[in-house]
């Protein structure tokens, strides 16, 4: 076992894990923070992407004693069900969750986006989009959501 | 969930304790860990038993940009450092850029991209998958499914900058139990599925320079099914060097994903030096590209498609330098 100390969602926890424990498998068993989902388990399909110091990385390719010392935020981090994150609201609005499997990953992605450059264009964000894949939507609504809450549009 | 196996693991402060301890059995080292994760949930590696991590090692991160033009990329440097450094040529940006996707980039490195794994079809899949089969040469067994006539591992060469470092003539550091020594590139390849790397398991890749390339023209195209997310199924590196009369002096076109090492073209280049840099000199080498290469069943798209795609990738790079 190694000792971890990780910041999750503004809260330091100290946990002791298995050398191969993963990122995504701490997140969601060890801290009961499921809103990380886990697709293909390979890095091939994006939904299990936390932010780590504010980059998007994929949680199912991380050890989780890799990310010691870290700051990781989870969907949980950035809004409630009674204080939605704008990115969570335009995602309702917009009609750009429909099985809802890659929202949490996606609109992580999208916040990282929008904190480094607030005005991105629709290609900036369908580059900074192309490694979460939605088997729902076809991504034109979610490039609509994304653009909706860009500085300029607020 | 798909989990990996149980492993210790060690993370070093320094280049010696990592080389030492790469020596024990079944020691593996990861860098970013994008490429090894998924291959040992894949019990690709049966005898892995550990884990040795970089990350604490100081001084393998960054890059430095001399005034010569030589350039050092640090090998735990990742690959979305190497895409925003404007410093860089824009062929290294588009090639890093180009590998897999935004969040592998954020944690994928320049060393782990130029020591990446050989893939295969019939190996890069769940052990599950694999069990319903004989395992093939590099699962461990005694034939190839690819290619079962002969005796050899055909599994694919998937690094994106491979081949654009091996056009850029770069060199390659390594430190291991008997010091640094530094080689070329192109050395540091096999075209062996299984040993793929002509270093030891001990070595550790800690630098890659690039010397001065003033006057040279260099680009890369990467076939894939889609824009994203995808390895490479062929990669074409093209880099030219022309006169003032548009003679070119010097060519070095290398592809990659159609062998199990980047695999140079010197039937091209040879047509190409010499000669005027027009629209038939660059036909009349991207045709000869397509008698050198070529792809087995062993990846995405079929073989036929992807050898008929080379002189066509060749042409397109090499039209985009004139
Ligand atoms: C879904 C998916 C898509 C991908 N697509 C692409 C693609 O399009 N193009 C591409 O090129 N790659 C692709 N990759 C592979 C990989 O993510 C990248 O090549 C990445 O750059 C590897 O870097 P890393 O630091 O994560 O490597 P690691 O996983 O840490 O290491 C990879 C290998 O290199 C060895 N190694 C690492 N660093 C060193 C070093 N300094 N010295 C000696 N040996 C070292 C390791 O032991 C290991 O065998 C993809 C991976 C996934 C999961
Ligand atoms: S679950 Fe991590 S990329 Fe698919
Ligand atoms: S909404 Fe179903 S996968 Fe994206």
């Amino acid at each position: 076992m190694e000792p971890v100390t990780l910041t999750v969602n503004g809260a330091t926890r100290r946990l002791f894990v298995p050398p191969q424990r993963t990122l995504l498998e701490t997140v969601r068993e060890d801290l009961g923070l499921t809103g990380t989902k886990h697709g293909c388990e390979l890095g091939e399909c994006g939904a299990c992407t936390v932010l780590i110091d504010g980059v998007p990385i994929l949680s199912c390719l991380t050890l989780t004693v890799n990310a010691t010392d870290c700051e990781i935020v989870t969907i949980e981090g950035i809004g409630s069900m009674t204080e939605p994150h704008p990115l969570q609201r335009s995602f309702g609005e917009h009609g750009a969750a429909q099985c809802g499997y890659c929202t949490p990953a996606m609109i992580l992605t999208a916040k990282a986006l929008l904190d480094r450059d607030p005005n991105p264009s629709e290609e900036t964000i369908a580059e900074a989009i192309a490694g979460n894949m939605c088997r729902c939507t076809g991504y034109l609504s979610i490039l609509s959501a994304v653009a909706a809450v860009t500085e300029e549009n607020q | 969930m798909l989990r990996l196996p149980p492993l210790r693991y060690e993370a070093p402060s320094t280049l010696e304790e990592a080389v030492a301890l790469l020596a024990e059995d079944g020691a593996l080292l990861a860098a970013g860990g994008s490429d090894l994760v998924p291959n040992l949930k894949r019990r690709q590696y049966p005898t892995a038993r550990t884990i040795v991590s970089l990350r604490r090692v100081a001084d393998l991160v960054g890059i430095r940009v001399e005034s010569d033009g030589t350039i050092r990329i640090a090998a735990l440097t990742t690959l979305a450092t190497v895409v925003e450094d404007s410093r860089l040529p824009k062929v290294l940006r588009e090639a890093a850029g180009a590998v897999a996707s935004p969040q592998i980039r954020n944690q994928g490195t320049v060393g782990g991209n130029l020591c990446v794994d050989t893939r295969c079809d019939w190996l890069n899949v769940p052990d599950t998958w694999r069990q319903a089969a004989e395992p093939c040469l590099k699962a461990g067994g005694e034939m190839c499914w690819v290619a079962p006539a002969k005796k050899d591992c055909w599994a694919v060469s998937s690094s994106d900058l491979a081949p654009v470092m091996v056009a850029l003539g770069a060199e390659v550091q390594l430190i291991g139990p008997d010091g640094r020594r530094s080689i070329p590139i192109e050395q540091l390849y096999r075209n062996d599925g299984m040993a793929y790397l002509t270093k030891t398991t001990e070595e550790i890749l800690t630098e890659v320079v690039i010397g001065p390339h003033a006057g040279l023209r260099a680009t890369y195209r990467k076939l894939r099914r889609r824009g994203s997310i995808d390895f490479p199924i062929l990669g074409v590196a093209a880099a030219v060097r022309l006169d003032d009369a548009d003679i070119c002096t010097e060519a070095r076109i290398v592809l990659g994903a159609v062998a199990s090492a980047p695999l140079r073209v010197p039937t091209s280049e040879e047509v190409l030096v010499g000669r005027t840099y027009n629209a038939e000199t660059i036909a009349e080498a991207a045709e000869a590209a397509r008698k050198l290469a070529r792809p087995l069943n062993n990846t995405d798209l079929t073989s036929r498609y992807r050898t008929r795609m080379i002189p066509v990738f060749v042409r397109r790079a090499l039209e985009e330098l004139g």
